[in-house]
């Protein structure tokens, strides 16, 4: 166990000093002033979109990073999310923010439903899995009418900018602090995470499971535990994009790309490290909306040749991220008594 | 009546079956040698598909005799692969392993989808056409053919795996790499032969359902996802188990598809991947 602790205690960045502590407080305020500036709205969507894909890629890294399951259909979750907080509002009138208390719960109970028989073997069955749950969730929402099928559900406006309808028609600079919120949220609760007991017992079980389980750690509970918590930080972004864009539909909500941006995404940046989705995200974010301004949308493909291509090449040259590219001194944790 | 549409329900799923199978034989191939499973499965079948459309298309070459030409593409295609991604991550993570392939499939998908717009394509008048009947079952012909061609070569890879001395090879490989270097097989020619194979019965399978099936960007992606479930019930690695699962994995897509609701056909092989991973998860075969 001695040795197995320190293995995860030399984990990069995961822990965090005083100095880290506070450039992170730094750049968090910066975060939190910035729309005062008056920054156009790109640049608010743009931050957005950075928030949004952060949280779905640490989402992500919960599952693959943490616990080392590789999860091919995270988008499921994101959908689920949308769909919750969108129908629920759509046919009841219940606020989103019910709905997305809604879509956490859902995403673990489903999460949860889908672990106790796949996670308890190989990878390749929780992959493989997960890449069919990832389809046949578009399947059965583009089939089913109560969630308006194929065409997807419109949510109706409110007349006036709302938080309780989470609806703002005259600016982004609520959307923005929403998904900050949720942003910093995450990132806490997923370091609070990583520096758990179960944090800990998670990379036991990753990085040599019949140690793990001979010091008396419960395999698959842990990796179920960690599914759930994936799913439950990949819901609310869902919920939270329907509200943003105000309509929901299939195609956009359970699509694959989204299972593989938050992979590309992860694995980019460094998989396994707090930091690593978010330098990922900071890389991919802008390049695909810059892309997007200058190619116009047609193009969709094209970004797509280029991260399945970015993805074989960090496979095979930097396994570790990007993240391994920095200085050592940075990664390496303080010595611990 | 009733029964006559049942009888029908079967034929055509047993014919669908030994497509899978085979699909799913190159599959349990890779992943039986070298532990890699392929995720970029689906997307060479469309490209075998592909390039048998081409042939015929630009060159007027029916499907049935480009076979062999998609074969050896498809087989090179394979050697490509092993030699250009594959060699790196052999001793990588699953995690990583796992990622390079998918990376691999979205790379394939995107420019096909690029070159080739994602457009449906079909050949038009292949020599294969028309339907046979017999005691009041229809049958198409070039969906029978395919259906032989398939078991014909499949019965070809098993006798190869299990007869040749190459094929001994590769199992030895497949058990325990260190000792089969210590014998003098290759390690790495193997794994470069065990793609090749494998994506070459991909090579048969898309070749022959060029002849009746829609040609387009994502058609690998259900094939592939049966293929997997198939691999998973015939047990990974199992070679001869691809035939079974692939069989009742057919049968369970036409006769859901009769019986319940032709649009939720993944969906029933879903459940089936659910039953074996609770109830049997070394598959029918396994070896694990």
């Amino acid at each position: 166990m001695e040795s197995l602790l320190n293995h995860a205690r030399q984990e990069p960045l995961w822990n965090t000093n005083k100095r880290v502590i506070a450039v992170l407080a730094a750049a968090s305020l910066a975060l939190i002033v910035f729309p005062l500036f008056g920054p156009s709205p790109f640049y608010l969507h743009l931050m957005i979109m950075i928030f949004m894909y952060a949280v779905m890629s640490q989402s992500w890294n919960v599952i693959a990073g943490l616990s080392g399951q590789i999860s091919l259909g995270h988008g499921a979750f994101f959908g689920i999310g949308a769909y919750s907080s969108s129908v629920l509002y759509v046919h009841y009138g219940i606020t989103p923010w019910l709905g997305i208390l809604v879509g956490i719960v859902l995403a673990a109970m489903i999460a949860i439903s889908i672990g106790i028989p796949m996670l308890r073997l190989s990878g390749h069955y929780f992959a493989i899995a997960t890449l069919l749950i990832g389809i046949s969730f578009q399947v059965v929402f583009q089939r089913w009418e109560m969630v308006g099928a194929a065409s997807g559900l419109w949510i109706p406006l409110t007349e006036e900018s709302s938080w309780l309808a989470l609806q703002f028609h005259d600016s982004k600079t609520p959307y923005y602090y929403l998904f900050l919120g949720f942003f910093i949220v995450t990132y806490l609760l997923v370091w609070r995470l990583s520096n758990s007991k179960i944090g800990f017992r998670l990379r036991a079980v990753r990085d040599d499971y019949q140690a793990a389980s001979s010091l008396g750690i419960d395999i698959s509970k842990y990796k179920i535990i960690a599914y759930a918590i994936s799913a439950i930080i990949m819901a609310p972004m869902g919920s939270l994009f329907a509200q943003y864009i105000l309509i929901v539909d299939p195609d956009r909500m359970f699509s694959l790309e989204i299972s593989i941006m938050v992979l590309l995404m992860t694995v980019l940046g460094g998989i396994g490290n707090i930091w690593g989705p978010l330098i990922g995200v900071a890389i991919l974010i802008p390049v695909s909306e810059y892309t997007r301004i200058y190619f116009g949308g047609t193009g969709g493909a094209v970004d797509l040749i280029f991260y399945g291509l970015i993805l074989m090449l960090i496979c095979i040259f930097r396994p570790a991220g990007l993240i391994s590219l920095l200085p050592k001194h940075l990664l390496e944790r303080e010595k611990q008594r | 009546m009733a029964f006559e549409i049942i009888l029908q329900a079967i034929v055509s799923g047993l014919l669908m079956g030994l497509i899978y199978a085979l699909i799913a034989a190159g599959l349990s191939l890779i992943f039986g040698l070298m532990n890699i499973v392929n995720f970029a499965h689906g997307e060479h079948l469309m490209v075998s598909m592909f390039s048998s459309f081409w042939l015929w298309s630009l060159l007027g070459l029916d499907p049935l005799f480009s076979i062999p030409i998609t074969i050896l593409l498809m087989a090179f295609c394979g050697v490509l692969t092993h030699y250009l991604l594959i060699r790196y991550i052999l001793k990588a993570k699953m995690l990583i392993q796992i990622c390079a392939t998918f990376g691999l499939s979205i790379f394939i998908r995107s420019l096909a989808q690029y070159l080739w717009t994602p457009d449906f394509r079909n050949v038009d008048q292949p020599l294969l056409e028309g339907r046979i009947e017999v005691a009041n079952l229809f049958i198409g012909q070039p969906q029978f053919f395919t259906a032989v061609v398939c078991l014909i070569a499949f019965f070809l890879l098993y006798l190869f795996v299990t007869r040749t001395e190459t094929g001994l090879a590769l199992q030895a490989t497949a058990q325990d790499r260190e000792a089969a270097e210590i014998l003098g097989i290759p390690s790495n020619r193997m794994f470069a032969m065990g793609w090749a194979i494998g994506l070459g019965c991909v090579g048969v399978a898309g070749g022959m359902m060029t002849n009746y099936f829609f040609i387009f960007t994502d058609v690998g992606v259900n094939f592939a996802l049966f293929a997997f479930v198939a691999v998973a019930l015939g047990g990974f690695g199992s070679i001869i188990g691809c035939l079974y699962a692939g069989i009742i994995i057919g049968l369970v897509e036409s006769l859901g598809g009769l019986l319940i609701d032709p649009s939720f056909k993944l969906l029933y092989v879903f459940a089936i991947y659910l039953l074996v991973v609770i109830y049997k998860p070394q598959g029918l075969f396994g070896r694990y």
